[in-house]
């Protein structure tokens, strides 16, 4: 990474940390959105109080979504649960026309308004990218290495934790990072159903038809997005490149 | 080897199904019934939902799909299994509603429950299993769609379901419905058409100056990362003081609030599928057969006109199918920020607690998506095809 990327992945970090710790700091530039002397700052609610219930639940229904999905992927991959990996597939594509909202929306009148349907919402539409990209990494391990992996004496078990993963985790990563990023975007709607998080910004900008508010709600969140979508994105190279180099020791 | 196979085989995915129909059969209820359209309901099941001799078939028929999905190895009597269950629990929630309704009472709601949803999740995953064991062309996948949408058509417009709650719902607003429906469409497809326009150039010019490509595609992948909600918002302060200072965009109907962030907003999230599908597709083209246009005095013009894009095509086409269906989807939480479609059905509903309304705003997008999907698969498996026939 170049010394320019670093100061600017940085400099945004630092801006994101200090304008939701003090963001009466930046009252000047939301000033002039807001109109008929409406306050240019959210006053509903610390932003940092917001900031952190926002990553807590896309972080909780992240491990969640996958500890099951990385789990089905492996169990549809191995010989017992192969009838399912066919449906499987065609099951990730239907999910996937589902769109995230709805699945929130049908989760509130189940479980009632709060935190809930937005951790249930999070964690269904979370599986999806997830079990995909599990299923992706692990049925593109060469046959041949793993005849390798058997003929080392390795059994099944072994093949899968030391050969079959370790090979997937890139691919898989990237599942986890993608799900992040809509799990970021749904819990801010999540707001439209009570759960504490960013999007209460946004929604009281529009209820109160103040632009300020509708603004620094928008631009937390996608700096927010970004930032971790990057970060995630940086562990993904790595894991690859670990990769990279275990293959060359071998070799 | 067919003769080494037990005779009695029983099937680890029916027995799933099979179980399920079980739970949903014996243990859960068929149908809510709610005194009116917002008070909690109570569940009935399926044998005090329907007339005696209409539960005693439809009972029957269910549990004969149960055991063919257990028993039943060829995809082509599982898929007909399901198509029967499907055929009978449709109808059967329907007059189902009638049935439990009672007489002249128009405040009664009665929607379809828990059991009812795991029936049908039950038979479409069998019918599901057996439409990708069968591995359908284009053609036959098509055919199957049309053959389910009109199936579904014949039941709306027959009157079947006018005793349902969602059907209620939708008498009490079926003007606003279509109107929601047309606007839905706009902002799904009017921005993948301008996505389309800007993108394909943008992805021919990244193709050819490579020097472009990074930057295009970095700054795309920036927009894609930005929450749908949060990219509204960002787009409302600038559009916003554009209708207040300049008098055309304000007499075009752009407003900060309204329908215009959101066309500007999935227009921007179309662009990185249809700008990098675009390169993708352009850049497989194998040299030797470009070389080999230019060998025959094609010019620059026709060998991309003649050569390269319908090459590229297929690719092409999956970028533009990422785009409907993600597209389709999003345009739902336009609502949110007064530009309509479905999504307004969807946050009413979340706002009243009426999960019916909730319904009648992701039923029809949902169902759009997935029709979406199927068309443009088929689509581009009729190019790709096409483009196998040239070589």
């Amino acid at each position: 990474m170049s010394a320019r990327a670093v100061i600017l992945r940085v400099a945004a970090l630092l801006l994101l940390v200090v304008f939701v710790t003090a963001p009466q700091l930046f009252a000047f530039a939301f000033a002039p959105l807001a109109a008929n002397n409406a306050p240019a700052i959210y006053n509903q609610g610390s932003l940092l109080a917001l900031t952190l219930s926002h990553l807590r639940i896309v972080f909780l229904a992240t491990c969640a979504s996958t500890a099951l999905a990385v789990a089905l992927g492996i169990f549809v991959t191995r010989p017992k649960g192969r009838e399912f990996l066919p449906l499987s597939r065609s099951l990730v594509n239907i999910g996937q026309t589902f769109p995230p909202i709805a699945v929130l929306a049908i989760a509130v009148p189940l479980v009632g308004f709060g935190e809930k349907p937005t951790f249930i919402a999070l964690f269904l539409y979370g599986l999806l990218p997830i079990f995909e990209n599990t299923l992706a990494g692990l049925t593109e391990v060469s046959p041949q290495t793993l005849e390798a992996a058997r003929g080392m004496g390795m059994n099944a078990r072994q093949r899968l934790w030391q050969v079959e993963l370790p090979l997937a985790l890139p691919v898989i990563l990237a599942g986890i990072r993608l799900s992040v990023i809509i799990s970021l975007g749904t819990a801010t709607i999540g707001s439209t159903v009570a759960a504490k998080g960013l999007g209460e910004v946004i929604i009281a900008g529009l209820q109160s038809n103040n632009i300020a508010f509708i603004l620094q709600g928008g631009l937390v969140v996608a700096l927010l997005a970004v930032l971790i979508h990057d970060g995630l994105g940086l562990t993904e190279r790595m894991a690859a490149r670990k990769l990279g180099r275990f293959v060359d020791e071998t070799a | 080897m067919p003769t080494l196979r037990p005779t009695l085989h029983l099937d680890r995915l029916g027995s799933v199904i099979a179980g399920l129909i079980g739970l949903a059969l014996f243990a859960s209820p068929f149908v809510t019934y709610r005194a009116n359209r917002i008070v909690s309901g109570e569940g009935r099941l399926l044998v005090d939902a329907l007339p005696p001799a209409g539960a005693l078939i439809t009972v029957v028929v269910v549990l004969g799909v149960a055991f063919c999905a257990a028993l039943a190895r060829k995809p082509l009597a599982r898929l007909a299994a399901a198509s029967l269950g499907l055929c009978v629990i449709f109808p059967a929630i329907g007059i189902s509603a009638g049935f439990v309704t009672p007489a002249g009472n128009t405040f009664a709601r009665v929607s379809p429950a828990i059991g009812f949803w795991l029936l049908a999740l039950a038979f479409a995953l069998l019918a599901a299993d057996a439409l990708t064991r069968l591995r359908l062309g284009p053609w036959g996948r098509l055919g199957a769609l049309s053959v389910a949408a009109g199936a579904l058509a014949l039941l709306l417009v027959s009157g079947a379901w006018n005793d349902l709650s969602l059907m209620k719902e939708y008498a009490n607003r079926a003007e606003t419905f279509w109107r929601e429906a047309r606007q839905h469409l706009w902002l799904a497809l009017g921005s993948m058409l301008a996505a389309c326009l800007v993108g394909l150039p943008l992805g021919l010019a990244s193709h050819r100056v490579p020097a472009l490509r990074a930057a295009i595609l970095n700054g795309l992948g920036i927009v894609q990362t930005i929450p749908s909600i949060a990219l509204f918002g960002i787009l409302i302060a600038p559009l916003g003081f554009l209708a207040a200072n300049v008098p055309l965009a304000a007499a075009l109907g752009i407003r900060g609030i309204g329908a215009a962030p959101a066309f500007i907003a999935l227009f921007l999230y179309s662009l990185l599928p249809v700008v990098a599908n675009t390169m993708a597709g352009l850049s497989q083209v194998p040299a030797d057969v470009i070389e080999a246009a230019r060998g025959m005095g094609l010019s620059r013009r026709q060998r991309l006109v003649q050569i390269e894009l319908p090459l590229a095509l297929p690719v092409i086409l999956a970028g533009i199918r990422i785009v409907l269906v993600q597209n389709l989807g999003l345009a739902t939480i336009a609502a949110l920020i007064g530009g309509g479609g479905f999504g307004t059905f969807v946050f009413q509903g979340i706002g009243q607690t009426a999960i019916d309304l909730v319904l009648l705003g992701a039923i029809p997008t949902v169902a759009l998506s997935f029709a979406a999907a199927i068309i443009l698969d088929a689509i581009i498996d009729l190019t790709r095809r096409g483009a196998h026939d040239r070589d």
